[in-house]
């Protein structure tokens, strides 16, 4: 077994070498039909235990977006040969052909990290005609993800810190949700591989590198001019509440909440370049928030997050009041810790 | 190449297009979820008569899409059980109609478009069954940054903020519809060039509102006309959640304006509203002082060939504006009310011309402006109730036009 992975591994480097040979099929990834499964893109050599293929690469993001605490793993490929530009910190320009890959998984029991229960794997599959995003579904066998165009609903459960199960109502988005969050300027596009949330060393097979060397070291980039103000990670108490506070919003909300984004209908903007303080939410009333509000009159009142409509519609799990819109069933108390304090701090 | 799929019968008229029929199922959501993202371009999606249990928000995003049910009485999405989704149906495409079906007792919203480049909303039901509560959704038809809005026949009940809202939106005709028990039957708010008439706007908290609020991608709201509405005994106390602008609207006000430009309404008939039938105010919010490319008062409103009767017979003294105007109204509370409130120039020297407000030939009315300057400066009796000094030409608005896509014109 440990043979044949090597022997595989030595092969993937061979064929990166050589640029002669994928096991990820292209035409999948290119056409305008999705395959019903997903091994037929080949993107792992052990898609059950999720090991990838050589030239799908691992990558891990140093805020995440809160997924009901799933786990997610994350893949980039590039097709052999080209290479993603930088853009100015934002979303790695990605060349025709490439993919992002996110499986998202619940531990089965929170203190053995390899018994994990496989939910979805999304793809954003980078077309001749644009990005596009698709989703499939893990079977009750583990063994195989099936496409889901309509969405569905997985009931299911994660374990917290002490190990007592937590039921989840757990939805896959739909191919319209996708967009709901990935629309930009009415285009489809990814959110989380900017070099600013990439930053930061990952330990790799082959011991632990930055990744963004290690991308540039792997061909998937060119070489990098520009200067990565990086992220901050959230639960870093080292770094700034404030820079923490806006990285988590940024990464939570601010796709849809910003003047390009689905979510512009409010004029509040979450997004790390927002600088207005109305815009932030700082004594912004809600436009068309319905119960969303509260009975509160401003998204933030400084000094008081229990008056701030901001944090009320983080708490809550009702989907007309809650927010993010979807993607979420339950609460992210650390998060909703992170933008207490930052609210409470404000002056 | 198209994906057929077993589970829907499919009719084909012709090459180009396709009927996906969905009858009421267990599975009826996941299908219907389906053919909304399967569709192609010119297809049909119809629902067949029936109630259909949904738990999460469907939405649409394919183009030229007819969005069909049996009647509003008869195809009747229940959204009573609803689990996740801010509305209940979303679109985000062009060229839509969305024809002869309910949507109720959605969590949120109860149709939603955004960015809706011509959006059709035929003879419709949005309802929220239990009566006016404020647990309700906030909107029941909601087009926002839309262009080509047609609402046409429909019947919007038991809104939390809106029956019908049009925000943010260009080129929008509302008509021969029907919203009450709501808090605001119909709401025009940031848009251009509306038409709202033959409408029947009753029992709501207000009837009509034409409002402008600042910070938003699109303000200055321009370019209205309500004619030919029935406004009638809009008497519902507010029960929109505290924090939301509407939730200042007084119980039984019939059409309220507010910072728009360009407003005309005329030959409706308004009465039995409890506040009263008309009123006219600033957006008055200390956060519209520091608000960019903001003008937080009306300008060039017409008012003029409408039936006023039985106005403010129960003003709803729990609202500030209603109170204060029934403070200065003493016994009879006016049809038509203006706040007065300018810039301090303005004030001082007069509105520009083509700024002012025209009365003409509402007959048996009666009016009340405040003098803002003396009401400052607590002199006594700081209002006029005299009309005449309001009256001038009509320059009438230009009506909105909505050229149909030929597969929509029956």
């Amino acid at each position: 077994m440990t043979e044949r992975l090597i022997s595989k591994i030595f092969i993937g480097f061979l064929c990166l070498s050589f640029n002669v040979y994928s096991s990820v099929n292209e035409e999948a990834i290119l056409s305008d039909n999705y395959p019903s499964k997903l091994s037929e893109y080949g993107f792992f050599s052990n898609q059950a235990k999720q090991i990838p293929e050589a030239d799908v690469l691992p990558y891990s993001l140093i805020t995440p977006l809160f997924s009901d605490y799933a786990d997610k793993n994350r893949y980039v490929y590039v097709p052999q040969g080209q290479t993603a530009e930088y853009q100015n910190n934002e979303v790695f320009k990605f060349p025709i052909g490439s993919v992002l890959i996110k499986t998202f998984s619940y531990k089965k029991i929170n203190s053995n990290d390899s018994q994990r229960t496989l939910i979805e794997t999304r793809l954003l599959l980078n077309k001749k005609s644009g990005w596009d995003a698709v989703t499939y579904v893990w079977n009750n066998n583990q063994d195989e993800a099936y496409l889901s165009i309509a969405g569905k609903t997985v009931l299911t459960e994660y374990f917290d810190d002490s190990d007592t199960p937590i039921n989840i109502r757990y939805r896959v988005p739909n191919k319209n949700q996708c967009k709901e969050c990935h629309l930009k300027n009415d285009k489809l596009v990814p959110i989380g591989p900017k070099p600013r949330n990439l930053n930061r060393i990952v330990h790799y097979s082959d011991g632990p590198m930055n990744q963004l060397l290690k991308w540039e070291a792997m061909n998937l980039t060119v070489e990098n001019h520009d200067e990565i103000t990086s992220v901050a990670d959230f639960t870093n108490s080292n770094e700034s509440l404030d820079k923490r506070a806006r990285t988590y919003l940024d990464i939570n909300c601010g796709h849809c909440h910003s003047k390009t984004g689905s979510a512009n209908t409010t004029g509040l903007y979450l997004n790390l370049n927002e600088s207005n303080k109305k815009s932030i939410g700082i004594f912004k009333p809600p436009v068309a928030a319905g119960r969303g509000t509260g009975t509160f009159k401003y998204s933030i009142v400084p000094g008081d997050p229990d008056q701030s409509i901001l944090l009320y519609r983080m708490i809550s799990g009702e989907p007309d009041i809650m927010m993010p819109e979807s993607g979420r069933a339950i609460a992210h108390q650390e998060g909703i810790d992170l933008i207490r304090e930052w609210i409470t701090a404000m002056e | 190449m198209r994906i057929l799929f077993t589970i829907f019968l499919f009719i084909s008229f012709d090459a180009q297009s396709d009927v996906f029929i969905i009858p009421p199922s267990d599975n009826a959501q996941e299908r219907i979820q389906e053919a909304l993202i399967l569709a192609q371009p010119g297809d049909e999606i119809h629902l067949i008569s029936g109630v259909y249990k949904i738990e999460d928000g469907l939405s649409l995003d394919v183009d030229n899409i007819l969005f069909s049910g049996d009647g509003h009485d008869k195809t009747i999405l229940d959204f009573t059980e609803q689990m996740t989704g801010a509305q209940g149906l979303l679109v985000t495409s062009n060229e839509v109609m969305l024809k002869d079906f309910a949507i109720i007792n959605t969590k949120g919203d109860g149709i939603k478009t955004i960015g809706s480049e011509g959006i059709y909303f035929i003879n419709l039901r949005t309802e929220w069954t239990g009566g006016p509560d404020s647990s309700n959704g906030a909107y029941g038809l909601y087009p926002v940054q839309s262009k080509n809005v047609l609402i046409d026949g429909c019947i919007a009940i038991g809104a939390s903020d809106a029956g019908i809202y049009v925000g943010q939106s260009e080129n929008i005709i509302v008509r021969n519809s029907r919203a009450e028990f709501n808090v605001a039957g119909i709401e025009i708010e940031n848009s251009y060039y509306a038409d709202v008439y033959n409408n029947i706007a009753q029992h709501n908290t207000g009837g009509i509102l034409v409002f402008d609020l600042p910070d938003l991608p699109q303000q200055g709201g321009h370019h209205v006309r309500v004619f030919s509405n029935q406004i009638l005994n809009n008497d519902t106390d507010n029960f929109a959640p505290e924090g939301n602008i509407v939730g200042e609207v007084p119980r039984g006000t019939g059409i309220i304006i507010m910072a728009n430009s360009n407003v005309e309404i005329f030959d409706n008939d308004i009465s039995g509203n409890e506040t009263m039938n008309i009123a006219i105010v600033s957006y008055s919010y200390e956060e519209a002082i520091d608000a960019t490319d903001y003008y937080p008062h009306p300008r060039a409103i017409q008012i003029h060939d409408n039936r006023l009767s039985n106005s403010g017979s129960n003003p709803d003294m729990d609202k500030e504006i209603a109170a204060i105007v029934k403070g200065l109204a003493k016994q009879t509370m006016p049809d038509i009310f203006w706040d007065g409130v300018l810039p301090f120039t303005q004030m001082v020297f007069g509105q520009p011309n083509e700024d002012r407000l025209v009365l003409m030939d509402n007959i048996n009315s009666s009016f009340m402006a405040i003098k803002p300057i003396q009401y400052m400066l607590s002199i006594p009796n700081p209002v006029t109730r005299d009309s005449i000094d309001f009256r001038g030409n009509i320059s009438p608005l230009d009506a909105v036009k909505i050229d149909l896509p030929s597969r929509y014109n029956d």
